[in-house]
């Protein structure tokens, strides 16, 4: 039997930075509020602290804070023609499930996703005619600038406590900053965090080869800061227990010590934890939503919670697999290549080299979440010509230590044997003197990377799980090769004491080990409902009342991490919600 | 405050009204002075989850791969087996996290782990296929055998170049053995392994350790004079 709840005036399904940020500002315009998020309740002043939080096994290993795969995972496969299994335990991306989502466990890399993506077809075409775009890949314009994204990027980073250093302030490039950034109003809100030494020694090699290295903003508090919302934070300790792990220091941009208290102060705000959400439910008029359907964790009851808005900010894959389940808008189908729902999922490719210099102390226990320096030369910088190369997007190469606990970081030589004295001495004599370079690069959408329902497998509550299609493509293939040498290059100017060399991959792509919690696409935005599924406001084109707000949305993926502007679109929907659709609702872009 | 004296709040003290400078390397010596008398807090020996023979694998195998030297004492000494058995005992090794609904098909090495058993049963019946193996080729169990042997069924396992006759995944076994041993050496101790904390030991790894903001620039490419911290130092 299922219980019907009173109506409320939005009801945000997870609760993590989007949620948070959506939940808060929409209360603050007097709506009320219902947030569902399926994980507990957790603080830093219980769960975070010292000593329990240092815990690598318990919060690495065994992923603690992270999605639980035996009640509902995805299945995998390559390519439209193998069998799809299920992912049975997590391994190459970590979704967060608790309140504040992956927002708890994120490194705080932060970045301004730029016109390089949101032009990405209208640019390369321009530039290098329509055939250099292979007809598989399916990037397109995503229909939003970086003007109008601009001041939404700032609102996030002084929320987030974000520490950089700006390279183009309104037009006029910043010695010390990322001189291909699109121009900033402001400055970062936190100077850049201290440099360590494979960032020092990596920035140099940069320079001397002539590329353009500059501190990796993240959201890793350099000093002590309160943010425009009054909320507090402590200076980082570079404790080395960053990516995975709730921040003890309080000192990590995330949403459960930002807007996440600030709207449970709220009287309009409401949580409830524990809550699955298996369903949105349409109206018969199918151009609205009615409400959600969720299970109580705790006692199984089940509930529908009635309301005027939906709003969709479970993590990326989540957004998706409910827009499937729900059947709002049309599965996007590769053969026939209609729909939308399950278009353009993209993830990220990489290299990397390790450089072991004899005698140096690297300490690498010793280090933020962002500790890096990076250079963008093969990333947002346009002069670079992708022409000789043949592939579309970038990579961005960084050095720096971040999370490097022993459990999992132990470099060695390449050939040095896994067990016995020999191992052990290794291991012992490297440990400190070894430092890592690394490239980030993009994925361009294709028509065979897709999401759609699993034929055979399904989760706890009996629902088809989501089904994951993917595998890099020539462009990844070619990127990877330039970034190998590049990054090789570098590190051979830097006179290691031995190398293991960045490998340009040519595998396909594997469910373990971990690579990166960036997956994106699915619900992707655009111009228009037949190649896209929400609009610029992330609005579905479908329901009016529907917003689907995260990476879902992105059309491609970049070299860079998602979180800025997820962060950003959440700010830019919140006002177009308050500013606009509360005054007519109604499609904020006509169809 | 615990019976050791030592309790969370005054580390969280210490750390403020030492300086986070001082901080570190202070409450380091501290905590080693008053963990001396530990010992009786370490887990009892025994096993929870292994039966004899797979104990007698697991020392064998513990040892082989961390033999004493002057680095560190022997996987035994440091517990790495009382760490694999508590671990196989626990929810991991009863299968938490892990989606276990049919159908089981065997995929490929993309899909990652897709056998229908839990890490302790397959340990369980990784470590009885071993052993069959070792039977077969050498007449005896992976416990009873030479050093040279035991290597050469390592490096067998580890290199795929040994299949098991019941049609169990060898080299998933291997993974799964080879984590568990890493986890044994390098978890924090209070899971049974790492005692008096040998692998951090090894590295230099200086474990639980609270605040490095002054550390960070103080130690920058010089040793850090890691006495480490684990969690049940600060507890």
């Amino acid at each position: 039997m299922v219980t019907r709840l009173k109506e409320v005036d939005a009801v945000v399904v997870g609760l993590g930075w989007t949620g948070g940020i959506l939940g808060k500002e929409l209360a603050e315009a007097g709506l009320k509020v219902v947030a569902l998020e399926r994980g507990a309740m957790r603080t830093s002043a219980n769960d975070y602290s010292l000593p329990n939080i240092r815990d690598e096994l318990r919060y690495v290993v065994r992923h603690d804070l992270m999605q639980n795969t035996a009640r509902d995972t995805l299945t995998i496969r390559n390519n439209p023609s193998q069998e799809a299994l299920p992912m049975r335990r997590l391994g190459s991306f970590l979704p967060g499930e608790v309140v504040g989502g992956s927002g708890v466990h994120w490194s705080g890399h932060t970045w301004r996703w730029t016109d390089m993506e949101f032009k990405v077809r209208s640019r390369y075409e321009e530039r290098y005619g329509k055939n250099f775009i292979p007809a598989d890949m399916t990037i397109q314009d995503w229909g939003i600038t970086y003007a109008e994204l601009e001041p939404y990027y700032d609102k996030f980073e002084r929320v987030a406590a974000v520490s950089g250093k700006a390279g183009n302030l309104r037009g006029q490039i910043q010695p010390g900053g990322n001189p291909f950034e699109a121009p900033r109003q402001h400055e970062y809100p936190l100077p850049p965090l201290a440099t360590i030494l494979a960032g020092e020694m990596f920035a140099a090699a940069a320079k001397a080869n002539g590329y353009h290295p500059f501190p990796r903003p993240a959201a890793n508090a350099s000093h002590a800061y309160t943010n425009p919302d009054g909320a507090k934070f402590a200076p980082c300790q570079y404790c080395g227990y960053c990516q995975r792990f709730g921040c003890e220091a309080n000192a990590k941009g995330s949403p459960h010590i930002t807007v996440i208290p600030i709207a449970m102060r709220n009287p309009n705000f409401e949580l409830r934890s524990h809550s699955w959400v298996t369903k949105v439910l349409k109206h018969s008029d199918g151009k609205r939503v009615t409400g959600v359907a969720y299970t109580n964790l705790l006692n199984g009851e089940e509930f529908e919670q009635p309301a005027g808005m939906v709003l969709l900010c479970a993590y990326a894959i989540n957004n998706v697999h409910l827009m499937l389940l729900s059947g709002v808008g049309q599965p996007y189908d590769p053969v026939a290549q209609t729909g939308v729902i399950g278009k353009n999922y993209c993830y990220q490719t990489g290299a990397s080299a390790t450089l072991f210099f004899e005698g140096r102390h690297f300490n690498p226990f010793m280090s933020a979440g962002g500790t890096n320096v990076t250079m963008d030369d093969y990333n947002i910088n346009w002069e670079f010509d992708r022409g000789p190369h043949g592939f579309v997007g970038g990579y961005n190469v960084a050095a720096g230590i971040n999370t490097a606990l022993p459990i999992g970081y132990r470099p060695v030589p390449r050939g040095t044997p896994q067990w016995g004295k020999a191992w052990k001495q290794a291991t012992s004599k490297w440990y400190q003197t070894a430092m890592n370079v690394g490239a980030s690069g993009a994925v361009m959408a294709n028509r065979y990377n897709y999401y759609d329902l699993d034929p055979t497998y399904r989760n706890a509550f009996g629902q088809p799980l989501m089904r994951m299609t993917f595998d890099y493509k020539a462009n990844e293939h070619k990127m990877g090769e330039h970034a190998a040498k590049v990054i090789n290059d570098i590190a051979r100017s830097m006179n290691p004491t031995q190398l293991n060399p960045a490998v340009a991959r040519t595998q396909p792509w594997t469910v373990v080990p971990y690579q990166s919690t960036h997956n994106t696409g699915g619900t992707i935005l655009g111009t228009n409902p037949r190649d896209s599924a929400v609009n610029k406001y992330l609005q579905s084109w479908d329901c009016h009342n529907l917003f689907v707000v995260g990476a879902n949305v992105f059309p491609h993926n970049a070299s860079y991490n998602p979180t800025g502007p997820v962060g950003a679109l959440a700010y830019w929907t919140a006002d177009a919600i308050k500013n606009r659709y509360l005054k007519n609702p109604s499609p904020l872009v006509p169809a | 405050m615990n019976e050791r004296g030592f309790g969370r709040r005054d580390f969280l003290k210490g750390a403020v009204i030492g300086g986070a400078a001082a901080a570190s390397p202070q409450l380091s010596e501290r905590a080693q002075a008053q963990s001396q008398p530990q010992a009786a807090s370490e887990p009892a020996a025994g096993y929870t989850f292994l039966n004899f023979a797979e104990a007698a694998f697991v020392e064998a195998l513990v040892d082989h791969m961390v033999p004493a030297d002057e680095l560190s004492p022997k996987g035994t000494d440091i517990g790495i087996n009382i760490y694999i058995d508590r671990a196989l005992a626990g929810s991991w090794g009863k299968g938490e996290r892990l989606y276990m609904q049919g159908p089981w098909k065997l995929g490929t090495p993309s899909q990652g782990y897709q056998l229908p058993l839990t890490p302790a049963q397959l340990y369980r019946a990784g470590i009885e296929a071993t052993n069959a193996h070792c039977r077969k080729t050498y007449g005896k169990t992976f416990d009873l055998l030479a050093e040279a042997q035991r290597e050469e069924v390592l490096g067998a396992l580890s290199s795929g170049k040994l299949t098991f006759d019941n049609g169990l995944p060898a080299r998933v076994f291997w993974t799964t053995l080879y984590q568990t041993v890493m986890e044994g050496m390098f978890s924090d101790p209070i899971y049974g392994g790492n005692r008096n904390k040998a692998g951090w030991k090894l590295i230099g790894f200086p474990g639980a350790i609270a605040v490095n903001r002054e550390n960070v620039q103080k130690f920058r490419d010089k040793k850090f004079p890691a006495d480490p911290i684990g969690i049940g130092d600060m507890s």
